[in-house]
């Protein structure tokens, strides 16, 4: 069997198995946020908080709801890294400095995962698994809380409220994330990822002498860095590395779980809004994305252009044999496409269209099928103005699952779609026009460009990945690129909230004839067609600067 | 302004309550849980799936190691031990700066692009060194009988496995180096290929570590080396 057709059946075998899981999934979704029943622990739990979790909230307190519990997530992150130094069981590493911390706790809280430390040098057992991985379950539960909100402002009408932000938090983390990520991870334990808490500690070697081993908690981490499409590594080489991701199944199992729950919600979605086509028609958008964007990359990939892989004889730099060239694009493309960043070849080395076709990936907003939540409201303001430039080549007020498109709902649609380019070429031009920001690249020329380029659209996108070779452990790009993550994260979460209020109060409108019928392969064209252009347009041009001028010139 | 504030400190120690009570429940009870069944299920697997020649641990199947002799005085880099077979490239690999009492290694990646003058010097050198050290009378090798694995360094800078085709490539030196016959090292090397999972999942790979041991075993019965 050639590679080519290998990596073609591993697309098809991933596609078939999320095909059967997304159906139950995504239902049990629809009932955790729809059941009024409270679990003992989950009552016990809003004991503790002091919250009632049966309080409806309007838009602006729920995003408060959102804005707290994020922020006791950073400072307490914050301190944690702070301390390192004088907490027990944290292997006698250093405590994090200052900027190092920031970065590193805005990242953990704002689901990117961007991460300028050596995890297996820096790292203790406490940080890692009391502070990073629980991040890892709540920012991912607060994704989805969001997401759901939103459906929940298209389903209801006349009422303005969109359910409580700790119920829905509380229900994500306890009877969805946990419950699949301890099953996750004895699944990777069983084939190979470590699940100790040994210290640094001395094992022999072949050729005589030893090596120091670092122990941890890995299984329970990974498992969770993909699940909630986070991406942080336990260890610098990531999903790389092989106590991360040791076979080639887990390769494919570890893709699966970050495509697993936004694959899921277009269902809930569909369920919850009263018509599971209309899940579909979204669902149906994000898979032809994602699969074009494999199939670009597996293309670029085996024909291996550039000097160096053309010398080599395959693209191999930066990838493991045992997952191949087709594995590694697999995983490449999911990662950028979702808001994981997880990386189970090293992004830098592909080819220089590859490069930029995970950039690309992340431009697009990351909603095919993006991140945990994130990709669904993504898509769902994607949604909002596909239909939008419909009502105008019509001249029709448009309407969006009985919701009407008002000068409102618009408004905050393309303050969501405007924040983050704003965002990436803002401070990328910054860091290009300063004088010492340069001084981190590894590479040079167009390949130079495309370090900073791509370290600050995956931070402001939330993705966390990166052209590893840019030196980010310096104040300058510690300090921007926490700012990107957190405003990257949370004011696009302000505007689908206030419109998720705003499509929540209105009477619906009946459909008639003339209505855009969304759940239609014609509007799914039509909506794919709106992010290729929009997002691809706005970032062309710092495009053809990086990754098109080396992929052009090779 | 007065009860705003309140508020404010309210929400926020809402907030803190629910971050403290959640890091109970998944980073603390989560990991113990998982820890216990994996350290109770798959105790060789959750630490490292340790391998042992003649009894010593000598690595894990999972971690690739190198088979160098020792450095030279007045050399920078170690020569290959061409007795055993070797794995790829490390480039990327680099050693702690932050907590120094440790001698970790640390994975990493070379993180140069396609188009990097140095990678291409290091792709060029390395594939002109496989040649020389496998090419043994009656058995040239060719610059392109090499394949991508044999000069390229890996994600990981610790890929434990090499193409079947580098193997192949390795197996008349080591026979040469070994005074064994080719077809019984040939034969090694067939028996530890690791086809595709499934047929389809992932590349045919062989461990190197795995192999080296098994080699032992042939060059010197029962006695290690």
């Amino acid at each position: 069997m050639s590679p080519v057709l290998a990596g073609v059946l591993q697309l098809l075998a991933l596609t078939a198995a999320l095909a059967l899981a997304h159906v139950p999934l995504g239902n049990y979704l629809a009932r955790v946020y729809s059941s009024p029943k409270h679990l003992r622990i989950e009552k016990w739990i809003y004991k503790s908080i002091g919250a009632d979790p049966d309080t409806e909230m309007r838009w602006p307190a729920y995003l408060r709801g959102v804005l707290a519990f994020s922020l006791a997530g950073v400072l307490f992150l914050y301190l944690l890294q702070r301390l390192q130094g004088v907490l027990p069981g944290s292997l006698g590493f250093a405590s994090i400095d200052p900027d190092q911390a920031f970065n590193t706790a805005a990242s953990f809280v704002a689901n990117t995962n961007w991460q300028s430390y050596y995890g297996e040098q820096a790292m203790g057992h406490v940080v890692q698994t009391a502070g990073l991985a629980v991040q890892n379950f709540v920012s991912a539960a607060v994704g989805i809380a969001v997401a759901v909100a939103l459906v929940r402002g298209f389903a209801r009408s006349r009422t303005g409220e969109l359910g409580n932000f700790w119920a829905d938090l509380v229900r994500g983390v306890v009877r969805v994330l946990v419950p699949i990520a301890a099953v996750g991870a004895v699944i990777l334990v069983a084939c190979g990822v470590i699940q100790n808490f040994s210290g640094i500690h001395e094992v022999g070697q072949f050729m005589g002498g030893t090596q120091e081993w670092n122990g941890g908690a890995v299984a329970s981490q990974e498992v969770i860095k993909e699940l909630g499409t986070n991406g942080g590594g336990y260890f610098n080489a990531n999903s790389a590395h092989p106590f991360e991701n040791p076979t080639p199944f887990t390769n494919l199992f570890e893709i699966f779980l970050i495509l697993l729950i936004p694959v899921a919600l277009t269902r809930t979605f569909g369920i919850m809004t009263g018509s599971v086509r209309q899940g579909y028609a979204i669902l149906g958008t994000m898979a032809a994305i994602w699969a074009g964007f494999v199939a670009l990359m597996m293309w670029t990939e085996f024909a291996h252009h550039g000097p160096a892989l053309q010398a080599a004889g395959g693209a191999m730099e930066g990838k493991e044999l045992r997952f191949g060239i087709g594995g590694s694009s697999l995983f490449a493309v999911t990662t950028t496409l979702t808001s994981t960043g997880a990386v189970d070849s090293f992004h830098s080395s592909y080819t220089g269209l590859g490069g930029g076709i995970t950039m690309l990936g992340m431009m697009l907003g990351e909603i095919a099928p993006g991140g945990v939540g994130s990709g669904l409201y993504g898509m769902l303001v994607m949604a909002v103005v596909a239909v939008f430039i419909a009502g105008l080549m019509v001249g029709r007020t448009p309407e969006y699952l009985g919701k009407k498109i008002g000068t409102r709902e618009i408004k905050f649609a393309a303050c969501y779609i405007l924040i983050t380019p704003a965002l990436v070429l803002v401070f990328t031009a910054a860091a290009m026009a300063l004088p010492t920001p340069g001084d981190s690249m590894t590479n040079s020329g167009a390949h130079g460009f495309s370090e900073i380029l791509y370290a600050y659209t995956s931070a402001s996108n939330n993705n966390g990945s990166a052209f590893a070779g840019l030196n980010a452990d310096t104040q300058w790009f510690n300090s921007t690129l926490g700012l990107a993550m957190l405003l990257g994260r949370f004011v696009p979460m302000v505007f689908v909230l206030a419109l998720a209020g705003s499509l929540a109060r209105q009477q619906p409108v009946p459909a008639t004839a003339g209505t855009l019928r969304t759940e239609k392969p014609l509007f799914a064209g039509l909506l794919a067609g709106a992010v290729l252009i929009i997002t691809g347009l706005t970032y062309f041009p710092a495009l053809a600067l990086g990754p098109l001028a080396e992929g052009l010139a090779a | 302004m007065n009860t705003s504030l309140t508020n404010a400190a309210r929400l926020f120690t809402a907030g803190l309550r629910a971050l403290l009570v959640l890091t109970v429940v998944t980073g603390i009870v989560y990991p113990l849980v998982v820890t216990g069944v994996a350290q109770g299920l798959f105790p060789g697997k959750a630490n490292g799936s340790e391998i042992k020649a003649d009894g010593k641990v000598v690595g894990s199947s999972l971690i690739g190691q190198s088979y160098n002799l020792p450095l030279k005085e007045g050399r920078e880099t170690p020569e290959p031990d061409l007795r055993w077979f070797q794995g790829r490239p490390a480039n990327g690999l680099g050693t702690n700066t932050v907590n120094t009492r440790y001698e970790l290694i640390l994975s990493g990646a070379t993180n140069r692009s396609a188009d990097d003058p140095e990678l291409l010097q290091w792709v060029q050198d390395a594939k002109a060194a496989v040649v020389r050290d496998n090419s043994v009378p009656g058995h040239p090798v060719r610059p392109e009988d090499v394949p991508a694995d044999a000069v390229t360094s890996s994600g990981s800078g610790l890929d434990p496995d090499i193409s079947p085709r580098y193997a192949d490539l390795q197996v008349h030196r080591v026979a040469a180096k070994n005074g064994l016959p080719a077809e019984r090292v040939q034969e090694l090397v067939d028996e530890h290929t690791t086809p595709r999972t499934l047929g389809f999942i992932g590349e045919p790979r062989v461990n190197v570590l795995e192999l080296n041991i098994a080699l032992v075993e042939l060059v010197a019965p029962g006695a290690g080396h």
